[in-house]
């Protein structure tokens, strides 16, 4: 693999990760992996409950503390600052010290950063129970001040977000920074920027149009914080992951140096240009629309390069879809991330734009690339790792395929109803027909909708309950049990 | 190309500025007072409170007195700031949208559309655009209805709609439907929306 892991002490299990390496802390994966499939729990259940709302039968209508906006804003929050940002840190705890060949800065520092982020979620969950939101979509965590003005009402969250990021860079960039004679591997490449970007973006998005910027130059940095946070620190995190995990599963490098290169470059400069297309046909000057829609569609390019990379990687080992759990959560998620990157180049035009924004349309294409695509390959890591981290087998096979099968149907039918009610409600709304019969139009698609995320819910515990069983009383863990190809336990899986 | 240093800085930091530049730096120029666009602090937006906040204090004036006192600039400030922290903390602005495009016919059923110079106000920093519309956009919502409709629907939607899918704020509200200090502030806020050129009054 990478240059600075290719040394050529390391025995066959060593190479393929089954061992348990003495770079890694194994204890801090464990708890942000606890931490991350906490939030998700949560997440789940405040966006089913939230659905609910849409259906008529929201459980607690007289609660304002449990108003169904408070419980929207815990549903996405969560999902990205919980569920994601601890699952990417549990990853690059066990990446990152394997690919340069050298310890995170400190485990002292790992605690705390598990505990920043940990406080982080309480302080917003809480804050947001309490109506202290802030007015930035993806960024709603509180900033503990009124607007406009420096007087304090509440934690300031954001500080301790940007304190979090900060200790993030800290503890990887030591590993990263003391291998930088050698040449990086690709997931580094993604790892390095994408921890900056992290920083940067969380600062720009939730300062400026805060303090600085008024009215619409604000609404182009609010596009552009969205835009970001998603392109500019999921993205990297996610296809770090895939390029350590699938060829360290399939046993076999890379498919193209050169595609890998063009993918990351083209990632890093076309990406964060299209911020703006958040806002389209908005009171922002057209010439940064322009802007943003054209390098939107040449992302759609770039996408195309990695994903031929990965597939041509898959080429001659299609049958690890069938007998590895990881491989199959981590193509289809390649699948529904091309998906939805072509949806995007073609809903970015102003021809789709006129009908499509502000619907539920966008609610599909947000869930697609965050569940259908982030969320399936963290949950390939997990079942990969999770046996690898608790030292014993997989309690249940079938739990497992029940949550790839629950999870696969569940977005599927979200994704297929969210858009048709997205197209109803855009021409209707075209139509210029009464608003009420917009929304009484819809209400079938949220019913569908409502069913779909229990679904996925329901997946979810089925591999929250295996993980606790597993970690509780699974067999002992064999590592030469899993070198041959294909693996045998994964291979029960398969039915 | 594959070293710690061009990826941290070039790629890490250099892409990000590039990116700024378009999506910050470029509408920060064409937008605001760089084109003699006025900023309307707190302060020039409430010297002079809106009609729907005197009529408020009018027609329930125990509850008014108790919650805000007398109507004055610093009372007219003290709602529409709490009516907006409600506003965002309860992500009514995740259903309805504040800006008008040109197309979708949606000048017929909104009004003009949206113009930058609208938004250049405290009220807008950040602005509540929004992403999603679920229910009608709100952009001009200040002067459309009376208070005593924005009360009825705030404290039970489907009253006034059959159809709404809104959440009731019933809980702002006393049994005869006299608003608590949230209830007032929320319907100021709503009565101010697309007011800010106008000086309050819609």
């Amino acid at each position: 693999m990478s240059n600075a892991v290719a040394t050529p002490t390391l025995s066959p299990v060593e190479l393929a990760g089954e061992n348990s390496d003495p770079l890694v802390c194994y204890d801090l994966i464990k708890l942000h992996l606890w931490g991350a499939c906490g939030a998700l729990l949560l997440s789940m259940v405040a966006g089913f409950l939230y659905s609910l709302q849409f259906v008529g039968y929201y459980p607690f209508p007289d609660s304002e503390l449990l108003a169904p906006g408070h419980i929207r804003l815990m549903h996405t929050n969560l999902a990205a600052y919980g569920w994601l940002a601890n699952g990417f840190t549990a990853m690059l705890y066990y990446a990152v010290p394997r690919l340069t060949g050298r310890r995170v800065h400190s485990r002292k520092l790992g605690h705390l950063i598990f505990l920043v982020w940990q406080g982080i979620l309480l302080a917003t969950v809480v804050g947001f129970l309490l109506g202290k939101a802030q007015a930035i979509e993806w960024g709603e965590t509180p900033t503990g001040f009124r607007p406009g003005s420096f007087e304090l009402n509440y934690i300031p969250v954001d500080l301790l977000v940007v304190i979090g990021a900060v200790l993030l860079i800290f503890q990887f960039m030591v590993p990263l920074y003391q291998s930088r004679d050698q040449k990086f591997y690709v997931s580094l490449w993604y790892f390095t920027a994408g921890l900056i970007w992290l920083a940067l973006t969380y600062l720009m998005g939730n300062i400026i149009p805060e303090w600085i910027l008024p009215g619409a130059a604000g609404a182009a940095v609010t596009g552009l914080f969205i835009h970001d946070l998603v392109g500019l620190y999921v993205t990297p995190m996610g296809w770090g992951l895939m390029y350590f995990f699938v060829p360290l599963i399939l046993k076999k490098p890379i498919w193209s140096h050169s595609l890998s290169v063009i993918g990351f470059w083209a990632l890093a400069f076309f990406y964060p240009l299209g911020g703006v297309h958040h806002f389209l046909l908005s009171p922002i000057p057209d010439y940064v629309e322009f802007g943003a829609i054209t390098t939107t569609i040449a992302i759609e390019v770039v996408v195309t390069t990695v994903v031929v990379n990965f597939f041509m990687t898959l080429k001659g080992s299609f049958g690890a879809l069938r007998t590895n759990m990881a491989i199959r959560w981590f193509y289809a998620g390649a699948v529904m991330y091309f998906l939805t990157c072509l949806q995007c180049s073609f809903q970015v035009t102003w021809t789709f734009q006129k009908i499509i924004h502000f619907t539920d349309w966008v609610v599909a294409h947000a869930h697609l690339i965050m569940y259908g695509t982030f969320t399936f390959w963290l949950f390939g890591v997990i079942d990969w790792l999770w046996p690898r981290i608790v030292r014993r087998e997989w309690h249940s096979n079938g739990l497992r395929a029940w949550h790839f099968w629950l999870s696969t149907v569940g977005i599927g039918v979200m994704f297929s109803t969210l858009t048709i009610a997205g197209l109803v409600h855009g021409f209707m709304q075209k139509e210029l027909n009464p608003w009420s019969d917009v929304v009484a139009a819809s209400g079938p698609f949220w019913w569908v909708r409502t069913f779909s995320g229990g679904l996925i819910l329901l997946g979810f515990l089925c591999m929250l309950y295996n993980m606790i069983r597993t970690a509780k009383d699974g067999e002992p863990y064999v590592a030469e049990n899993h070198l041959v190809d294909p693996d045998p336990v994964d291979a029960q899986a398969a039915h | 190309m594959e070293r710690f240093h061009t990826l941290a800085f070039v790629a890490g930091f250099g892409c990000f500025a590039i990116a700024a530049l378009l999506s910050l730096v470029f509408p920060w120029m064409s937008l605001g007072s760089y084109h003699g666009m006025e900023f309307q602090g707190w302060d020039a937006l409430t010297r002079e409170p809106s009609a729907a906040f005197q009529q408020l204090s009018d027609e329930h004036p125990e509850a008014f007195t108790e919650a805000y006192g007398d109507v004055s600039p610093e009372s007219y400030k003290e709602a529409l700031r709490l009516g907006r922290d409600l506003y965002v903390g309860h992500a009514c602005w995740h259903c309805h949208s504040q800006y008008i495009r040109e197309v979708s016919n949606e000048a017929q059923r909104f009004g003009p559309p949206s113009t930058a110079a609208e938004y250049q106000n405290a009220l807008n920093q950040p602005h509540l655009w929004g992403t999603r519309r679920v229910g009608p956009d709100l952009t001009r919502e200040g002067g459309k209805r009376t208070n005593d409709w924005h009360i009825a629907h705030l404290i039970q939607p489907k009253n006034v709609v059959p159809t709404s899918i809104m959440p009731a704020y019933g809980y702002y509200f006393e049994e005869d439907g006299t608003p608590k200090k949230e209830g007032f502030a929320l319907v100021t806020y709503l009565q101010w929306l697309g007011t800010a050129e106008q000086g309050g009054q819609p």
